[in-house]
């Protein structure tokens, strides 16, 4: 934002100098003083602070950006390739990461999935019906943003663990759902539910019930309306929404942490496998599977900022 | 096709939105409801197109039950006030989306289609912009392209909610006056929610007066601005002096001092005398019913506008009146004033 403002506003300061200079070159003396008296100047941007104020505010936020974003993501992928491309390749071909980067993926499907259709289904109702509780709602929505994952995982444990709610049934009829892949998508989905929810909820609530009656009105069916109409509206911040939606799933240490029961090339996702192999001075490999997860942090950065553009211009009534 | 409305309730919470509203519409009329806002006009067209439900009452259209049908079952034409045309379509998309959604069973092979849209197009006159998105056009156009769309599914009757109510007034009165040539062209019946006097008296050949859930008058443009059925209605369409008066038998009395008129039938008791502006006939001091002294004349076109203080309220009834320009008038003149028609409703409340 600042270096935004300081940009447009150094346009705007050389504009303004501009005629000046053509006038003192090109015009007889007399202009010249004409020139001189008009104040060109004098005019600044009230908005606008001096150079070396500008310079500091810059220079601060460059400053710390480097500091605490780019160095330590530098220090991830030098560390990773500190023995070589051939160790780092090693590292991530070995069974225990592969079991890991497979599972990752594995939950990340499953949440992102039920995520999209529970999202849609919230949002929609939030968003096009007035129902008793719809307040409740909405706040129930945000509640996995407020509650530390580590509490989201241990509230499976208190309901599926040995000495849990349902423990004893499940165990008597061999339902495995703690340290096991159903207890991680779990923890995942209570998680990440929030972020699809939470992008459609506003676009939905600004784009009304117009074109959705519209169609109707014009013979569309139910199933018709929502593929034709709603989803064609709404594309843009669903995509939004899962892609956030996939980075915290893939990313989520805490929650899975409590529920995975961390066994060696089972339950053991990315995130997890980095701190193992760290605590156990494999920094390479730690670094390597840390450094996937680095990658999929910039890809996600980049797409989110193309479906930022996409969006707003989808807000503005627009076409694709 | 003709439209049968009866004993339609419909309630939000306790506010009764439609209260017991009848109403006929014959095949090919041009209907307006007119009334102020949350008058429930709205509600009673979407009642008919099957987007809202009335909690209890029948609907006919062509002497079918329309309760026991949804509303993409109806064939219902239906403009909204923002248009709510499909914004990731193009205007061509639009105005094909109903025939595209038609079942398999009666739809249209693509030639047909891209045939029947051209065809609308050219009737809204905009052939010209079947490419572009809805936010690349005016709301006059977007209107248009709404009422193209609403039309292309040939629908037995067509509603429109405050069609032109989002759009400035100079592109209004073009629309009005092409709505009405358009019904004329294609006569389909068509019923259309406003709040606009003028737009009702307009376009339509009947007009619905409604207020507070209930009709109020139903009659011909002519009929509800000259023989205003009930205060609200004479209140509402055109401008109107109003003043208290008492009647007792024949007599009007205002303040207490008879008004020499008669009471044409109004019950005994407080009640409302109703005139036009333009019915209030200027003369010289002690020859009228009322008496009072000009403040201020504007003169514009045809007319002098004049506000008069009337005299034994102690200046603080001021009405203002509109005098043709035979005799120009002063201000501080004391004229009489007698009205040359006029309602007495009894007061409500």
């Amino acid at each position: 934002m600042s270096m935004q403002t300081g940009l447009a506003t150094s346009t705007t300061r050389l504009r303004s100098y501009a005629p000046a200079t053509d006038v003192s070159v090109a015009a007889p003396a007399p202009r010249l003083e004409i020139a001189r008296a008009t104040p060109v100047t004098a005019h600044r941007n009230p908005r606008t602070e001096p150079g070396p104020v500008r310079f500091i505010i810059i220079a601060l936020a460059i400053t710390f950006l480097s500091v605490f974003v780019v160095l330590p993501l530098v220090v991830v992928f030098a560390s990773a390739f500190s023995k070589g491309v051939v160790a780092y390749f090693a590292a991530l071909a070995e069974p225990e990461a592969l079991a890991a980067i497979k599972l990752t993926l594995l939950i990340a499907a499953i949440s992102v999935t039920l995520n999209l259709v529970f999202g849609v289904v919230a949002a929609w109702a939030i968003s096009k019906f007035e129902f008793a509780g719809k307040t409740f709602l909405i706040t129930l929505i945000d509640l996995p943003f407020s509650v530390s994952p580590v509490i989201s995982g241990l509230v499976y444990v208190l309901l599926f663990g040995a000495q849990g709610y349902f423990g004893p049934w499940l165990q008597a009829h061999d339902v495995h759902i703690l340290f096991a892949v159903p207890g991680i998508a779990l923890a995942t989905i209570f998680v990440t539910f929030p972020f699809v929810a939470r992008a459609l909820i506003p676009l939905m609530q600004e784009q009304g019930t117009q074109e959705e009656e519209a169609a109707i009105s014009l013979g569309a069916s139910g199933l018709q309306t929502f593929f034709r109409v709603t989803l064609p509206n709404i594309k843009w911040g669903l995509l939004y929404g899962v892609l956030l939606c996939n980075a915290r799933a893939m990313g989520e240490f805490g929650a899975v942490s409590v529920v995975s029961g961390h066994i060696r090339g089972e339950t053991n996702t990315m995130p997890l496998l980095v701190e193992i192999l760290y605590n156990e001075y494999q920094f390479v490999a730690s670094f390597a599977i840390a450094s996937l997860l680095a990658m999929l942090a910039l890809i996600t950065l980049v797409a989110k900022t193309i479906l930022e553009q996409r969006l707003d211009e989808a807000e503005v009534p627009d076409g694709d | 096709m003709a439209i049968e409305v009866k004993n339609i309730v419909k309630r939000f919470g306790s506010f009764a939105a439609l209260d017991n509203v009848d109403l006929k519409v014959a095949d090919g009329e041009l209907l307006a409801l007119l009334g102020p806002s949350g008058s429930g006009k709205t509600t009673l067209l979407r009642i008919i197109a099957g987007l809202d439900w009335p909690d209890s009452g029948e609907v006919a259209i062509d002497g079918e039950n329309a309760l026991s049908r949804g509303a993409s079952e109806r064939q219902v034409g239906f403009v909204f006030q923002h248009y709510a045309l499909f914004r990731h379509m193009t205007v061509f998309e639009n105005v094909a989306f109903g025939l595209r959604v038609q079942p398999r069973a009666i739809r249209k092979d693509e030639a047909t289609i891209r045939a029947r849209v051209k065809n609308l197009l050219d009737l809204v006159q905009l052939d010209w912009l079947a490419n572009r998105y809805p936010s690349q056009l005016s709301g006059g156009q977007r209107q248009r392209i709404a009422l193209a769309r609403a039309l292309a599914i040939e629908p037995r009757i067509l509603l429109l909610d405050e069609p032109f109510g989002a759009l400035d007034a100079k592109v209004r009165k073009e629309l009005r006056q092409w709505l009405r040539s358009l019904h004329n062209e294609i006569h389909v019946t068509s019923i259309f929610v406003t709040h606009d006097q003028e737009e009702a008296l307009e376009v339509a050949n009947r007009v619905v007066v409604m207020d507070k859930g209930k009709i109020e008058q139903i009659g011909s443009p002519g009929d509800v601005y000259d023989n205003p059925a009930t205060a609200f209605v004479h209140g509402f369409i055109g401008e109107s002096i109003v003043l208290p008066v008492d009647v007792a038998g024949d007599a009007v009395r205002l303040d207490g001092r008879p008004l020499n008129i008669p009471a044409l039938g109004a019950a005994s008791g407080a009640a409302k005398l109703f005139v036009r502006r333009h019915d209030m006939a200027v003369g010289p001091a002690g020859t009228g019913a009322l008496e009072g002294a000009i403040r201020h004349v504007r003169s514009f076109g045809p007319i002098q506008r004049a506000e008069v203080a009337l005299s034994g309220s102690e200046g603080k009834t001021v009405i203002e009146i509109d005098a043709p320009r035979d005799r120009e008038l002063q201000a501080g003149e004391i004229v009489s004033l007698q009205p040359r028609r006029y309602r007495i409703f009894a007061a409500q409340e």
